[in-house]
């Protein structure tokens, strides 16, 4: 094993959820206007700090969105994506939804953040639609901030129940977007995704070459330079 | 021509068989659930309904569904955990689904209010909701052609209005508002709060009165922070 691969490992162990939100958290550059979608990567909003000075979006129709509105701050005509209640910050702003969803589409958002079934090797986002017969279909915001968001941060496990890669050669599910894709956060690796291929920043628990057995498409380090942040 | 009417039932009693009904709301926020069960009070039927959604629990549009006045939603996000009105008619083949790009839907929304005939962007472009869609490489980017969604009726729900119409709304209730209220060849709103001409500061006003042809006050419409009604 080289010395570049070695120190990819940046854990001893694969990072549970929190752990990975907070390296998203991190990652993120300070100033910039996010949108985390719904499910597991609103979790990255507990570990944004004061200093990253960072507005959330929702596609509801808000700017300056606060954390998880609690007891009394309870509102029903307050709350995001999810339409679970939240609270706004000083500097907020509400808008009706075609502004919002022209933020997403005329690329003002500078980061999404998104769950995935699939990931392909260019960055093809499958994260809507099992197309299972039967499944009832429903797409909400996803296409627009898959297209529109200037980065795609996708907050996954690696592997499926049964142990398949969701890091894929090209997705077998229905897709959301066309090579949108340019970072993958696993439990067991960050991917940088892109025309170019899949080079990993670094890994959790296990080395570039384990990793590789897991993952069906070629994978490489990234250089130095991306491994920065 | 802009109408005060004294009840839901009034404002709702011209919606004739067969219409496309606009109906405003992020799940319940901004969802005007008594224009809706005046409608359903009604008896119109055949409808064409436009949402985000397809109904939550046992109220508001998902009873509609229920009901069976609905013959087709044109929405983004029909499957949550409390859909399940929408659910059994979908599976049992009794209801029509066109499923939208949130965007999408919000901007051919916008497009019939505007007089646009339709537009071209990359949201959907390669998937399955563009099958069939004329696309064109612009501005360095693939798209896809969406057309407008007009409407017969719009049902939306505002905090106040003013005796020309004028609309304020209330924090993410405003959501499809004010471009449903553009959209369709009458717009039916429902308002917590009336108040004289003069009475909104005109640098605050969010839909013009123009694109309002009925207002309701129905009361305690809006609520106060710690009064919440079943949230999803």
């Amino acid at each position: 094993m080289s010395l570049t691969e070695t120190s990819l490992q940046t854990s001893a162990t694969p990072l549970g959820r929190d752990d990975l939100a907070r390296l998203v958290a991190k990652d993120i550059a300070p100033g910039s206007f996010v949108n985390l979608g719904i499910g597991q990567p609103t979790l990255v909003s507990n570990y944004l700090t004061e200093e990253q000075n960072i507005t959330l979006h929702t596609e509801n129709g808000m700017l300056g969105m606060g954390p998880e509105a609690k007891g009394d701050q309870i509102d029903e005509d307050l709350i995001n994506a999810g339409k679970i209640p939240v609270t706004e910050l000083p500097g907020a702003s509400y808008f009706h939804h075609a502004d919002s969803f022209a933020i997403m589409r005329g690329g003002h958002l500078d980061i999404c953040v998104l769950g995935a079934f699939q990931v392909s090797a260019t960055g093809d986002l499958a994260n809507w639609h099992t197309g299972a017969p039967g499944a009832i279909p429903a797409v909400g915001g996803a296409m627009d901030l898959a297209t529109g968001a200037k980065d795609v941060f996708v907050m996954m496990t690696l592997l499926t129940r049964e142990g398949a890669s969701k890091i894929v050669e090209s997705c077998t599910y229905p897709i959301t977007g066309v090579g949108c894709v340019t970072r993958v956060y696993t439990d067991k690796g960050v991917f940088l995704t892109g025309s170019d291929g899949v080079s990993v920043r670094e890994t959790f628990g296990c080395t570039l070459e384990e990793l590789q057995e897991l993952v069906p498409v070629p994978l490489k380090a990234a250089p130095a330079a991306e491994n920065a942040t | 021509m802009l109408n005060f009417v004294d009840s839901v039932q009034d404002a709702v009693a011209g919606i004739k068989d067969g219409s496309t009904v606009m109906i405003g709301g992020f799940g319940n926020a901004g969802q005007p659930f008594e224009l809706i069960d005046a409608l359903l009070e009604c008896g119109a039927t055949d409808l064409t309904v436009v949402n985000n959604n397809a109904g939550q629990g046992d109220q508001g549009l998902a009873l509609l569904i229920k009901e069976g006045r609905v013959k087709k939603m044109i929405c983004s996000f029909p499957r949550q955990s409390d859909s399940w009105h929408f659910d059994a008619k979908y599976k049992a083949g009794e209801i029509e689904l066109e499923l939208v790009p949130q965007g999408n839907l919000a901007e051919r929304i916008r497009a019939a209010g505007a007089g646009i005939g339709g537009f071209f962007t990359p949201t959907g472009y390669g998937t399955m909701l563009a099958e069939g869609k004329e696309t064109r490489f612009l501005d360095g980017k693939w798209q896809v052609f969406e057309t407008p969604i007009h409407a017969d009726v719009t049902l939306i729900k505002a905090l106040k209005a003013d005796g020309k119409g004028n609309l304020v709304y209330r924090k993410t209730a405003r959501n499809f508002g004010p471009i449903m209220a553009a959209a369709a060849k009458h717009t039916i709103v429902q308002v917590s709060e009336i108040v004289p001409t003069g009475g909104l500061d005109p640098e605050n006003v969010v839909t013009p009165g123009i694109y309002v042809n009925s207002i309701v006050k129905v009361a305690g419409s809006a609520p106060a922070a710690g009064t919440n009604r079943k949230v999803a």
